[in-house]
């Protein structure tokens, strides 16, 4: 006999059910309840970089609206720093980088605000376009969908960027990019993921 | 300084599949394209970091969380407790967990959840807390009752808590469900059975914990949750252009 590797086994993921803000964003669920809601407030007062605004939908197999979605955001600072111990310090006071965001129950529209990431390092020394890390989780859904979200006015980091060049068809890396627009003069992306369908958004396995 | 290291892989094959017929909801929500596997980068192996100033220090009381002063949520009274460990066998210190679930009649309380049953005036339903320097982390709340879903005509779902960890990372982040020893709604449930091995389900069924019960105060179950490992050096293939 070998010796035994003696490693743990992750905990299976279970889907968050229809009923996921009671848990994660009661106020949506209709009563009140914590003194603070988490992961409302991204980027804070004092983070440096444009302020946006991201819209969109999460579009099923149907072609329908999914209107029970919680979506997870985690993104680097406009200098391209995440908020995490190895880098604490050194990014603006009250910077997260961490948001989460549920769908209107009558449109499943969704969106948040913050400020827009700068380029991120990736391996081997190489850049990585501006992005951010998003997380899908819903009734249905069985294990969280983990997707990207970059920016369409970085068409050229956009073309460099080793994650979308990593996605062999050309054809569904524009499923990773949001569309740049305007709305009473602040910008507006535009960002629907498709769970299915021939718009199929690009999930990754990280 | 020390860069976080990268991640085991996911073991997908352990994990419930996006797309489980029987599961009616993931037939229309479930990818149908390959996942694109991707090695870690810096977006992947960092995540936000809570504290103590983020959350109050009765949330993890869901027996009083809700009630009005002087009263407390109806059901049978529960110690949920545990341990949050990575698949090194590390405790995972000072990480958020947030719990939901019905009632002990099984209704949550949620403006989409029309069941019979009733409200209960003193249960919200929802609490959270951070694990200590052991990982430990305990909540008091009422064990939750079975309720009907639609997926087949006559569907239940077995008496469950929902529990969101986060970890360190982005890509630890996990929502899963835990289940009571001894319920008999447990292998019946579509929910349940989307994960294909029976060794994966036994890890989400809490076991009843009588060395934790309090006496003439709650029963207690035990429920311990394994996130991901992290590797423990940085590999040739670097990380980061550093």
């Amino acid at each position: 006999m070998v010796q035994k590797l003696d490693y743990l086994k992750e905990t299976p993921s279970q889907t968050a059910g229809p009923y996921v803000h009671i848990g994660l964003a009661p106020g949506a669920a209709g009563f009140d309840i914590y003194d603070q809601e988490l992961g409302w407030d991204i980027a804070g007062p004092n983070a440096a970089g444009e302020r946006i605004r991201v819209e969109g939908r999460v579009i099923d197999g149907t072609g329908s609206p999914v209107k029970d979605v919680l979506i997870e955001v985690w993104q680097a600072n406009a200098a391209g720093i995440h908020a995490h111990p190895e880098h604490a310090g050194e990014v603006e006071d009250g910077f997260r980088g961490w948001g989460r965001v549920i769908t209107d129950f009558e449109t499943g529209e969704w969106g948040f605000d913050t400020v827009k990431p700068g380029p991120v390092p990736g391996r081997n020394g190489a850049t990585q376009a501006p992005h951010l890390n998003l997380w899908i989780v819903a009734r249905g859904i069985n294990i969280g969908l983990n997707t990207r979200l970059y920016f369409s006015d970085e068409s050229e980091a956009n073309a460099a960027d080793p994650v979308l060049n990593l996605i062999e068809w050309e054809n569904r890396r524009a499923t990773l990019v949001a569309v740049r627009g305007e709305r009473e003069g602040k910008t507006l992306y535009r960002f629907d993921i498709h769970l299915q369908g021939p718009q199929e958004t690009v999930f990754f396995d990280i | 300084m020390t860069k976080p290291g990268e991640f085991y892989q996911r073991d997908r094959a352990w994990h419930p599949p996006a797309h489980v017929p029987d599961y009616k909801t993931s037939v229309a929500r479930s990818p149908r394209q390959a996942l694109i596997s991707l090695e870690n980068t810096v977006s992947e192996i960092t995540g936000p970091v809570f504290g103590h100033t983020d959350i109050g220090a009765d949330d993890n009381d869901l027996i009083h969380n809700y009630a009005q002063t002087g009263q407390s949520a109806i059901g049978e009274r529960i110690l949920l407790h545990g341990r949050i460990f990575d698949e090194n066998s590390r405790p995972l210190p000072n990480t958020l967990v947030e719990i939901w679930q019905a009632n002990a009649g099984g209704r949550y309380r949620h403006k989409k959840d029309t069941y019979l049953a009733p409200i209960d005036p003193n249960f919200g339903g929802c609490g959270r807390t951070l694990t200590d320097d052991n990982g430990y982390y305990y909540f008091r709340t009422v064990k939750p009752g079975a309720y009907p879903w639609r997926n087949w005509v006559n569907s239940w779902r077995p008496a469950h808590i929902h529990m969101s960890i986060f970890g360190t990372a982005f890509a630890q982040r996990l929502i899963t469900q835990l289940y009571f020893e001894g319920d008999p709604l447990i292998h019946k449930c579509p929910i349940v059975n989307t994960i294909p091995d029976p060794a994966a389900i036994d890890r989400l069924i809490a076991p009843l914990d009588m060395n934790a019960a309090i006496p003439f105060d709650c029963l207690a179950y035990r429920f311990d949750v394994v996130l991901r490992g992290r590797r423990s050096t940085l590999f040739e293939n670097r990380l980061e252009g550093n």
